[in-house]
């Protein structure tokens, strides 16, 4: 195990992504992930790999494109308004089955909203964004440390299934400051070669990255074939945290910042008697619809938590159908919800 | 004998006239012949006139034109 | 067909560096022409096993299947920041963009603006026939006063919608790049040159001096309305003269 160092969340994504590889950063910047963009202009350069400022959010997605299709770690990171800007390249990159690495440290919307934490771009994460039939793999970290650790494991999650993931992460987890330890960094040059990348068509036939085809029995092929990727990732790559539901009468379903708060209110729930367990979602997508559906039928209520409107509980109430109730309590504007605001919203459905 | 020739791939050709525009020695012209496309394909219409300069075949936007030059040996 | 064949050689013949695809362009259209040109210079420098050619959207959005090299096929309008990543994570790529007036002049005036800028070590080719061809003859940034298009149906009048923008003037403004030419391909001599252009800026590159630029004044008979020979006829006399000639930068 590497060094134990007090890193803030930007901090931690951008020394993980050094870590696990990544090759070429491109980024443009933008408030709250500015930190992230600082760390890999000091470090990146260093170990002889390259940073661009790119002039514009799109700019850096469509480099990350080039890159990737080259053949070599990748990673972008922004927040709401510029992932907005993204979305015509995410699609390109699902589409064209490259791997690589968006960070999204989201921010008060819509529009230019402000730089204050929030959860409201979990739709765009998870059901689209850009257009066309596909997914990336959603992950959402709830603390610094494991900001890192989903950081690294994005980058393999992204190659082992050639498909872009995202880093679904909040303006509060990437200014706060946190003990982290890190692992040993992995050697870019240790990874293995990827075949159908455009490194140069020598004694070989050509790599060509496309996601296009004009016939239309060509292109559902192309689309049978990423939905059987996404179902074999959602058979394998269902990650999630239960936390004291064994005996709950009333869950929590929160990830994120929200999912750790909600740690607190657990204990300071069962502190006063109330039996509150957590359910956390760490993969966004693919989402843990089973494993909710379980809990859903031995109790009573799922209260679904988010800084937003009302987005993951779609999902939360698409798992859990009529088999339990499905209150939800949100903040907006990029007001973080106290522990005690949310105990007291937790009481008003404990009969 | 001519200095040169010209072979044209005429399932290849448009039809576009640019070959027989840019041939200085006016030897191309249409030759009512359509190919599967559709396409009228140029021909050597006066082949004796071909001096194998290439004009034909570097303007020739579908590399329909392989063109043949006397050996100076 | 009456030579004797046996007294001959072949003097010219497809490019080794291109497949056998048949071409999707319209008769007559000069992207054909360009399409051989990069073929030769391909064969000539010996580096299609290090090329990746980038097509972009556009009527050259098959070019991936004219290279025997690898391609990658991009958003519209950012070939030149999908350039910049293959560049930057291989350096030892040799790396090009095609485009045409929207891709390049258009929607992707960012990124092309700025990968000059930055000097990128990279090989960037304009196409410019004043005119969107794919989606069927609309108004570009480049299209000639008057000029009648689909989205222009009275002719480009200025005070709708500016003037014809010369993009090369503007990237030959920026300090970083080292090649910045305008070339046709009109006739046999300008054809001629136009691959001493393209020549030059591949070679830039392999010798690792920066970004290049060739703009082409090219054809598109099809929306023009006119025959291939009287679209030749129409850049050799009209649109020289908005779009001059020759080179504005050569620091090589």
């Amino acid at each position: 195990m590497g060094e134990r160092l007090l890193l803030r969340g930007n901090e931690v994504i951008a020394e993980a992504a050094i870590r696990a590889g990544c090759q070429c950063y491109f980024a443009y910047p933008i408030t709250p992930q500015a930190e992230l963009l600082e760390h890999m202009a000091v470090n990146m350069p260093r170990l002889g790999r390259t940073f661009i400022q790119a002039e514009s959010e799109i700019a850096a997605v469509s480099m990350v494109y080039g890159a990737a299709g080259a053949g070599v770690r990748t990673m972008t990171s922004s927040s709401s308004p510029g992932i907005s800007l993204k979305q015509e390249g995410i699609s390109y990159l699902a589409g064209a089955n490259l791997p690589c690495v968006i960070v999204n440290v989201v921010r008060g919307g819509p529009g230019l909203g402000n730089i204050a934490p929030s959860q409201c771009d979990y739709f765009q994460a998870t059901k689209g964004g850009g257009h066309g039939d596909y997914h990336l793999i959603v992950l959402g970290p709830s603390t610094v440390p494991e900001a890192g650790e989903l950081t690294m494991l994005a980058f393999e999650l992204a190659d082992k299934y050639r498909i872009p993931v995202m880093i679904l992460a909040d303006g509060l987890l990437g200014q706060m400051m946190e003990p982290v330890e890190l692992p040993d960094p992995v050697d870019p040059a240790s990874l293995q070669p990827k075949e159908w990348a455009t490194t140069g068509a020598k004694d070989r036939a050509p790599n060509i990255i496309l996601s296009f085809e004009m016939d239309p029995e060509g292109l559902r092929q192309i689309n049978d074939d990423l939905q059987d990727k996404y179902r074999t990732i959602t058979e394998h790559e269902i990650r999630y945290e239960e936390t004291e539901t064994g005996d709950a009468d009333i869950v929590i379903a929160a990830y994120g910042t929200i999912g750790r708060i909600c740690k607190s209110v657990v204990r300071m729930a069962r502190a006063e008697g109330i039996k509150v367990g957590l359910f956390r979602p760490i993969t966004l997508w693919p989402f843990p619809y089973e494993p909710l559906k379980t809990l859903s039928k031995r109790v009573d209520t799922i209260l679904s938590v988010e800084m937003s409107t009302g987005q993951m509980w779609e999902d939360v109430r698409l798992a859990v159908a009529e088999r339990a109730k499905t209150p939800f309590f949100g903040e907006t504007g990029g007001i973080v919800p106290t522990p005690r605001s949310i105990l007291n919203e937790v009481k008003k459905h404990v009969r | 004998m001519p200095k040169g020739t010209v072979v044209f791939d005429a399932e290849r050709c448009k039809g576009c006239g640019l070959c027989i525009e840019a041939c200085p020695k006016k030897v191309l012209a249409f030759s009512g012949q359509l190919n599967k496309s559709g396409y009228d394909v140029a021909h050597m219409a006066h082949p004796d006139a071909c001096i194998g300069c290439a004009f034909c075949a570097m303007t020739c936007p579908d590399i329909v034109i392989e063109v043949y030059r006397e050996s100076t040996s | 067909m009456s030579a004797k064949l046996e007294n001959m050689v072949k003097v010219f013949e497809r490019p080794q560096s291109l497949t056998n695809a048949k071409s999707t362009y319209c008769p007559g259209c000069h992207h054909g022409i360009l399409t051989r040109i990069i073929g030769d210079v391909m064969d000539e420098l010996d580096i299609a096993d290090r090329v990746v050619g980038i097509a972009p959207v556009g009527c050259s959005v098959f070019a991936y299947l004219w290279y025997k090299a690898d391609s990658q096929q991009v958003p519209h309008g950012r070939a030149c920041a999908v350039a910049t990543g293959i560049k930057r994570a291989r350096p030892e790529l040799i790396v090009f963009s095609y485009q045409g007036d929207g891709d390049f002049a258009s929607i992707g005036t960012a990124e092309s603006i700025h990968a000059a800028n930055r000097g990128e070590n990279i090989t960037v080719i304009f196409v410019n026939n004043q005119i969107y061809g794919m989606t069927g003859g609309e108004m570009a940034p480049t299209t000639l006063v008057d000029q009648k298009t689909t989205t222009s149906p009275e002719g480009r009048d200025p005070s709708v919608a500016g003037y014809p923008i010369r993009f090369s003037e503007m990237i030959a403004t920026l300090d970083a790049p080292v090649y910045v030419t305008r070339q046709a391909l009109f006739d046999t001599k300008h054809i001629m040159e136009t691959k001493k252009a393209i020549k030059k800026a591949f070679q830039n590159q392999v010798d690792g001096k920066g970004y290049s630029l060739v703009e082409v004044l090219s054809t598109c008979p099809t929306n023009w309305r006119m025959s291939p020979v009287k679209s030749n006829k129409h850049v050799a006399e009209t649109v020289t003269k908005v779009f001059p000639l020759g080179d504005l930068v050569d620091r090589g």
